[in-house]
C-alpha cells in the first residue's frame, strides 16, 4: 500500500551581529526517484531573497541558491509538501560476491550521477580510516556477498554505537565518533560509508525525513525529530544501490523519505550558508512528518 | 664560430675544455660529435673573450637588478617559510628558431587537446563512456569538480593559460613531462629572467636576435580586457595573498599589466555578477585570471573549509558572467595518469598523433598496465597517479628504477589506481657557469601558452629550471636548482618590443585605477601602525633619557610616564619589547597585503626598520643605550615617511595612508596633552609632552624660556603651523577626505565629511584655555567616530 505524507521543514538561523550579502545554498526539497514521488511543494525563505535560482546539482538534487542584500538577524528556510511512498519490491539477494565487485565496478563506464565509481574514494567527509577499516574486516567475513556485507556492518555499528545526540555535532569526523562510540544518524552514516568503501563497496550519503509518529503498536524511530541520514550502498550491477539505515539498522523503506543523495554530508546538507558576520548564531530545526 | 680568428677559437676551446656532458644524454650546447652548436656560438664567442673578472661583474650586474627589483620566492622548510633571492643561472639556455617553430606546433596542438578533453569532461563525459578513459581515474581525481560539470565558461573556452613542462631526450627530441593547467606560474618569473640576462649581455643582447617576450604578454592583456557579451567589467588577477609561495609574481603581473590583484575577500556575488569592492563601491568583475587553485575559490559549493573564497563564484559562473582563466576545475589536466591515456585520446579526438609525445606512463589501475610496470620495474619511476609532481620530484611514495621492489609490487597490488609508472628519463645538459667554468646541468624548459583572438600563442622562451648538480632531482628552486633564461635566436633581427603601444592621437593623462577597499583598508591601517610605532619610538625614548638622567631611580615623572605607556600596554623594559616588534610586524603585514602598489624603496625601508628593532631586541640596555637606539630607529621610520610622502603617487590609496598617520598622530598628541598638561601631573611633565610631540624646538623659538600649559596646548592643539599639531592633522585629514570618491554624493556631503569639517572647525577657532581636559576627550571620540565611519564607507 502506498502511502501519502504531508511533510514540513522549517530551519531557522538568528545572527548575534548580521552583515549584508549573505548568500544560502539549500538542498532540502525532496527527490522524485522509483518508489517515492514528490506530488506538490515548495522551498520559500523569509524574509523574501533579492535573488534566487533552482537548479539541479550534479546528483540531481534540487539545489536553490539564494542570496540577500540586506544584513539578517533572523531567516528561516521552509519546506512544505506532500509526498508518496510506494511499497518497495521483496529483496532477494542478488547481489554480487564481494570480491567480484571490483571487476563489476570497472565495467561501468560512466561518470553519470548513479555510477559507483564515485562513491569509492575519499570525499570531503570520508577520511580513509584503518581502524574502521579494521572494524569492516572483522565484521564481515570471506566470502559474503555485497549485500550480506552492507547487512552485517550496519547490525555490527547498530549493536556497538550508542545513539547520542549531545556526544557530536555536525562537524564531528567519522573518526571521532567511531572512537567515542557514540553519535547521531550522520555520524552513523559517516563511520558506516567509511567502513563499506574500506571494503571496496561504493557507498553514499542519504539526506531526508522519517515519519514523526510510528504506525500503532510499534516503536518510534531515532532520527524523527529532525532530518535524517542514512546509506545507500551499490551491490552490483544486477541489484545496483540498496539503502540502509545503520542508525535503526533497517533497511530504508516506506517511513524513509528522500530529499537528497550525495557521496556524504557535505554534498548534501540542507543548508549551506555565508555571511560575512563575526558574532555568534543559533539554528532551530523543525520537521513534521505525517501520514495523511 | 671564429674559424677565422685563431686568436678566438682558442679562447673557446680554453671556455669549453672542462664542458664534458654524460655520455648517452643530449646536450644543448654541444652536439653528439662534441662540436660547438652554431646557434650558440655567437654568446660562446662572447664569454670566452672576457676574463673571470669580467664574468663575474657581468653577472654581479644581474644579481644587482633583481635584487633592485625585489624578485624573491617563498622557500618552505618544514612549517617555516622564507622569501629567498631568486636564483638565475646567469648563462641562458639558447634554442634555434626553426627547432622553436616545430616545438610550438606541437605545444598549441597540447593545449587544443587538453581544452577538448577539458570540455568533456565539464561536459558529456563521452571519453569515459566511450572506454578512452578509465571512470575511476576522473572520478577520484579531487581535481574533478562535480559541481563545475554542465556549467559553460563565459569565454566559450575552458582553458586560457597553459604551461607544459618539456625536456630533451637522448635523441634529441622534446617530450612532455608534465602539464600546468590549474593556474601556471612563471611567466612573470621569465620577464625577470629576461630583464636580469638581458643586463649581464647588455652589450650583446640587443643584436642578438633574440625573440622578444613583450608580444607574448600584450596579446594577453588585450584578451583579458577585450570587451565581451555580458557587460563591461574590470580585469584582474585573482592570488591566494602573500604566504604563496609565488606571490611576487602576481603582485608584478598585476603590475606589469596594469590588472588589480585581488583576493578571495576582494570579491562578492551581486545578482547575478562577480564584483570587486572598491572604495568607489562594487565594481564588475569581467575577466579573472585565477592564481588560486579551483577548489579554494568558492567556500559554499567547493571546498567548505576555503578561508581564501569568494562566497558565490560558482553561481556566478554558472550564469555565465566571467571570464574564468582557467576555467575552475582545470587541475584535474594535470594528473599524471591522465598522459597514459593522451597519445590515443588524440587519435581520437584530433584524428593525429601528439606531435609532441609526453613521457611514457602506466596508470597501474588498470591489470594490463600494472603487470607491464611489475614486469619493467628497473626502468620505470613510480609515483601518486593524481599528483601534479613530475617524475623526479620524489616523496615517500616515489621511487626510481625498481628500488625496493618488493614494497612496490606490494602497493601496486594492493592499490594499484593510486600509481603511476613511468619509463625513467634522462634529461639534456646545458652550460651552468659553476665556479668560474662552464658545467654541464639538467635542464628542463617551462613553454607558456595563452589563448589570444588569434588562438594559441606561444612565449618564446624565457624559463628553464637547471639542476644544482647533475642528478636531476636536484632541479626544483625547493631543491636547490635555479633558473635560467631561454633565448630563442634567429637569422634575422627582431622588433625592438615593449608592453607600451605605439602613441597615436592627443594625450590623454591616465585613468585613476580603482581601489580594493581590503587594500584601501591596508593602506590605512599602515599608515595608523607606522605612526603608533613612531609613538612608541618617542615615549621610550623620552623615558629612557630621563631614566639615564636619574640614574635609574625611579622619579615622579618616570612613574608618570609609566602610567601614561602602560595605558597602552608599553613597558618601560625591555627597551626593544614584543610590542614594538609586533606593531612593526603589523606594519610590513599591512605593506606586504599591498606590494603591488608599494614601490621596492618604501618597502625596504620598512623590512630594514622591522630586522633593525629585531636586531637591537637583544642587546639593547636601558638608559642612554636605549634612547640611542630609539633615535635610530626613528631616523629609519622617518625614512619611510619621507619615501612615502615624497615618492608615493597621490592616489586614493596614498590618501588612505595619510589619514591613517594623521588620524593616529592626532590621537597621540590628545593623549598626551590630557596626561601631561595637566594640574595633577609631577614637574617636567610639559617637556615631556612637547617632546612627546616632537616639538622642543618650535616651542623655544616661539616662547623662548617660558613654559606654561597654555604655551603648550596652543602649540601642539591648535597651531596650524605646527605640522605636529592636532589642527594640522585635522587639516590634513580634511584635504585628504575631500578627494576620496564618496566626499560629496549628489551634492551632499557624506557624514564623515560633516564629522570632519565640524571638528576642524572646532579647532580652528578654538582658544588655548578651550582645550580643557573635557574638550580633548570630545576630541578623542570625534576621532574614534571619523575612523569608524570612514572604515564603514570605504574600508569594509
Amino acid at each position: 500500500m502506498p502511502i501519502e505524507y504531508e511533510v514540513r521543514l522549517i530551519i531557522t538561523y538568528t545572527y548575534d551581529r548580521p552583515a549584508g550579502g549573505s548568500r544560502s545554498l539549500l538542498r532540502m526539497l525532496p527527490r522524485s526517484l522509483p518508489g517515492q514521488q514528490l506530488i506538490a511543494g515548495a522551498v520559500s525563505c523569509s524574509p523574501a531573497p533579492d535573488s534566487r535560482r533552482d537548479s539541479l546539482d550534479f546528483f540531481g538534487n534540487p539545489l536553490t541558491e539564494l542570496a540577500h542584500d540586506a544584513p539578517l538577524s533572523e531567516v528561516s528556510f521552509r519546506f512544505e509538501g506532500r509526498i508518496r511512498k510506494d511499497e518497495a519490491e521483496g529483496a532477494f539477494d542478488f547481489s554480487t560476491a564481494l570480491d567480484r565487485l571490483p571487476a563489476e565496478i570497472a565495467q561501468q563506464h560512466s561518470l553519470a550521477p548513479d555510477s559507483p565509481h564515485h562513491f569509492l574514494s575519499v570525499s570531503d567527509r570520508i577520511p580513509q580510516a584503518p581502524e574502521i577499516a579494521a572494524f569492516a574486516q572483522q565484521v564481515v567475513g570471506n566470502g559474503s556477498s555485497a549485500l550480506d556485507a552492507v547487512q552485517s556492518i550496519s547490525r555490527a555499528l547498530h549493536a556497538e554505537m550508542g545513539f547520542d545526540p549531545s556526544a557530536t555535532d555536525v562537524t564531528t569526523t567519522p573518526v571521532e565518533a567511531f572512537r567515542a562510540r557514540r553519535g547521531v544518524c550522520q555520524d552513523f552514516s559517516h563511520i558506516m560509508i567509511t567502513a563499506l568503501r574500506a571494503l571496496g563497496i561504493p557507498a553514499g550519503y542519504v539526506s531526508g525525513f522519517l515519519r514523526t509518529n510510528p504506525p500503532e503498536g510499534q516503536a518510534r524511530l531515532e532520527g524523527a525529530d529532525a532530518m535524517h541520514a542514512w546509506v545507500r550502498a551499490w551491490c552490483g550491477a544486477k541489484v545496483g544501490w540498496v539503502q540502509i539505515d545503520p542508525t535503526n539498522d533497517m533497511m530504508a523503506g516506506l517511513d524513509h523519505i528522500v530529499v537528497a543523495l550525495g557521496r556524504d554530508y557535505a554534498d548534501v546538507a540542507p543548508f549551506k550558508g555565508s555571511m560575512r558576520a563575526s558574532g555568534d548564531h543559533t539554528t532551530r530545526h523543525e520537521v513534521d512528518v505525517v501520514p495523511l | 664560430m671564429g674559424d677565422a680568428d685563431p686568436v678566438r677559437s682558442d679562447a673557446v676551446a680554453a671556455l669549453l675544455a672542462a664542458y664534458r656532458p654524460q655520455p648517452g644524454i643530449a646536450d644543448e650546447l654541444l652536439q653528439p660529435d662534441g662540436q660547438l652548436r652554431p646557434v650558440w656560438a655567437p654568446l660562446i664567442d662572447l664569454l670566452a673573450g672576457q676574463t673571470p673578472e669580467q664574468i663575474a661583474r657581468r653577472f654581479a650586474r644581474g644579481d644587482q637588478y633583481l635584487h633592485d627589483a625585489g624578485v624573491y620566492y617563498r622557500q618552505y622548510t618544514g612549517t617555516v617559510s622564507t622569501e629567498r633571492d631568486w636564483p638565475l643561472s646567469h648563462v641562458p639556455v639558447v634554442i634555434s628558431s626553426d627547432e622553436w617553430a616545430g616545438l610550438t606546433q606541437g605545444i598549441v596542438q597540447r593545449a587544443e587537446l587538453l581544452e577538448r578533453v577539458m570540455a568533456d569532461l565539464y561536459g558529456p563525459g563521452d571519453l569515459v563512456s566511450r572506454g578512452l578513459l578509465p571512470a575511476e581515474l576522473v572520478a577520484r581525481n579531487p581535481e574533478w569538480l562535480r559541481p563545475m560539470v554542465g556549467i559553460k565558461p563565459a569565454s566559450g573556452h575552458f582553458l586560457h593559460s597553459m604551461a607544459f613542462e618539456i625536456g630533451r631526450a637522448p635523441d634529441g627530441r622534446w617530450f612532455v613531462l608534465g602539464d600546468r593547467a590549474q593556474a601556471p606560474s612563471g611567466a612573470g618569473f621569465a620577464i625577470e629572467n629576461r630583464m636580469a640576462t638581458a643586463r649581464v649581455f647588455a652589450d650583446h643582447y640587443p643584436d642578438a636576435n633574440v625573440e622578444r617576450l613583450a608580444g607574448f604578454f600584450r596579446a594577453f592583456r588585450d584578451t583579458l580586457t577585450a570587451p565581451r557579451s555580458g557587460g563591461w567589467g574590470h580585469a584582474a588577477i585573482l592570488t591566494p595573498g602573500q604566504q604563496t609561495d609565488t606571490y611576487f609574481e602576481h603582485a608584478y603581473l598585476a603590475r606589469y599589466l596594469g590588472l588589480m590583484l585581488l583576493e578571495g575577500e576582494d570579491l562578492k556575488v551581486q545578482g547575478d555578477r562577480l564584483m570587486v569592492r572598491t572604495v568607489n563601491g562594487p565594481e564588475p568583475i569581467g575577466a579573472l585570471w585565477r592564481r588560486l587553485d579551483s577548489r579554494f575559490a568558492d567556500p559554499l559549493e567547493l571546498f567548505e573549509g576555503s578561508a581564501l573564497g569568494t562566497p558565490g563564484m560558482v553561481g556566478a559562473l554558472r550564469n555565465e558572467a566571467v571570464m574564468m582563466v582557467n576555467a575552475l576545475g582545470s587541475g584535474v589536466l594535470e594528473a599524471r595518469a591522465l598522459m597514459a591515456f593522451l597519445p590515443r585520446i588524440c587519435r581520437d579526438l584530433l584524428g593525429a598523433p601528439l606531435a609532441l609525445p609526453n613521457i611514457a606512463t602506466w596508470w597501474c589501475g588498470q591489470p594490463q598496465a600494472r603487470e607491464y610496470v611489475m614486469q619493467n620495474l628497473p626502468r620505470m619511476m613510480i609515483g601518486r597517479a593524481l599528483t601534479s609532481q613530475l617524475p623526479f620530484e620524489t616523496d615517500s611514495l616515489t621511487v626510481i628504477g625498481g628500488a625496493g621492489s618488493d614494497a612496490v609490487g606490494d602497493w601496486l597490488t594492493r592499490d594499484g589506481a593510486s600509481f603511476v609508472g613511468q619509463e625513467a628519463v634522462t634529461l639534456s645538459t646545458t652550460p651552468a657557469m659553476i665556479d668560474g667554468k662552464l658545467a654541464p646541468r639538467p635542464m628542463l624548459v617551462r613553454v607558456f601558452a595563452v589563448r589570444t583572438d588569434k588562438g594559441w600563442t606561444v612565449m618564446p622562451g624565457g624559463y628553464a629550471r637547471i639542476g644544482r648538480t647533475e642528478d636531476p632531482t636536484a632541479l626544483t628552486m625547493q631543491n636547490g636548482g635555479s633558473v635560467a633564461d631561454v633565448w630563442v635566436v634567429g637569422d634575422t633581427p627582431v622588433e625592438q618590443d615593449s608592453l607600451r603601444p605605439a602613441v597615436s592621437g592627443p594625450f590623454v593623462r591616465g585613468r585613476g585605477e580603482m581601489l580594493p577597499s581590503r587594500a584601501a583598508d591596508n593602506l590605512f591601517w599602515l599608515g595608523r601602525n607606522v605612526e603608533r610605532s613612531e609613538a612608541h619610538l618617542r615615549q621610550m625614548r623620552a623615558y629612557h633619557l630621563r631614566w639615564a638622567e636619574s640614574d635609574g631611580r625611579m622619579t615622579p615623572i618616570l612613574s608618570h610616564m609609566q602610567n601614561f605607556m602602560s595605558g597602552t600596554g608599553i613597558a618601560a623594559e625591555p627597551p626593544i619589547s614584543e610590542a614594538l616588534t609586533g606593531i612593526l610586524e603589523s606594519s610590513l603585514g599591512c605593506a606586504g597585503k599591498v606590494r603591488d602598489r608599494f614601490s621596492q624603496d618604501g618597502w625596504m625601508a620598512l623590512r630594514d626598520l622591522a630586522d633593525t628593532a629585531r636586531d637591537f631586541s637583544d642587546r639593547v640596555q636601558p638608559g642612554d643605550d636605549a634612547a640611542r637606539a630609539m633615535w635610530v630607529l626613528l631616523r629609519k621610520l622617518a625614512g619611510f615617511a619621507g619615501l612615502a610622502d615624497e615618492n608615493m603617487y597621490h592616489s586614493a590609496g596614498w590618501r588612505f595612508l595619510t589619514i591613517g598617520r594623521a588620524l593616529e598622530r592626532a590621537d597621540f598628541v590628545v593623549r598626551s596633552l590630557i596626561e601631561f598638561v595637566n594640574p595633577d601631573a609631577p614637574p617636567g611633565s610639559l617637556d615631556v609632552a612637547l617632546e612627546l610631540g616632537d616639538s622642543v624646538l618650535s616651542h623655544r623659538q616661539r616662547y623662548a624660556m617660558q613654559t606654561s600649559p597654555l604655551t603648550v596646548l596652543d602649540l601642539l592643539a591648535l597651531d596650524p603651523d605646527n605640522p605636529r599639531s592636532i589642527l594640522s592633522q585635522i587639516s590634513a585629514i580634511r584635504n585628504q577626505n575631500a578627494l576620496l570618491p564618496k566626499a560629496l554624493e549628489h551634492g551632499q556631503m557624506s557624514d564623515v565629511s560633516r564629522r570632519i569639517l565640524q571638528l576642524h572647525t572646532s579647532l580652528a577657532v578654538a582658544k588655548p584655555a578651550g582645550m580643557t581636559p573635557e574638550q580633548l576627550h570630545h576630541i578623542r571620540g570625534e576621532l574614534l567616530g571619523i575612523s569608524d565611519d570612514l572604515t564603514a564607507l570605504y574600508l569594509s
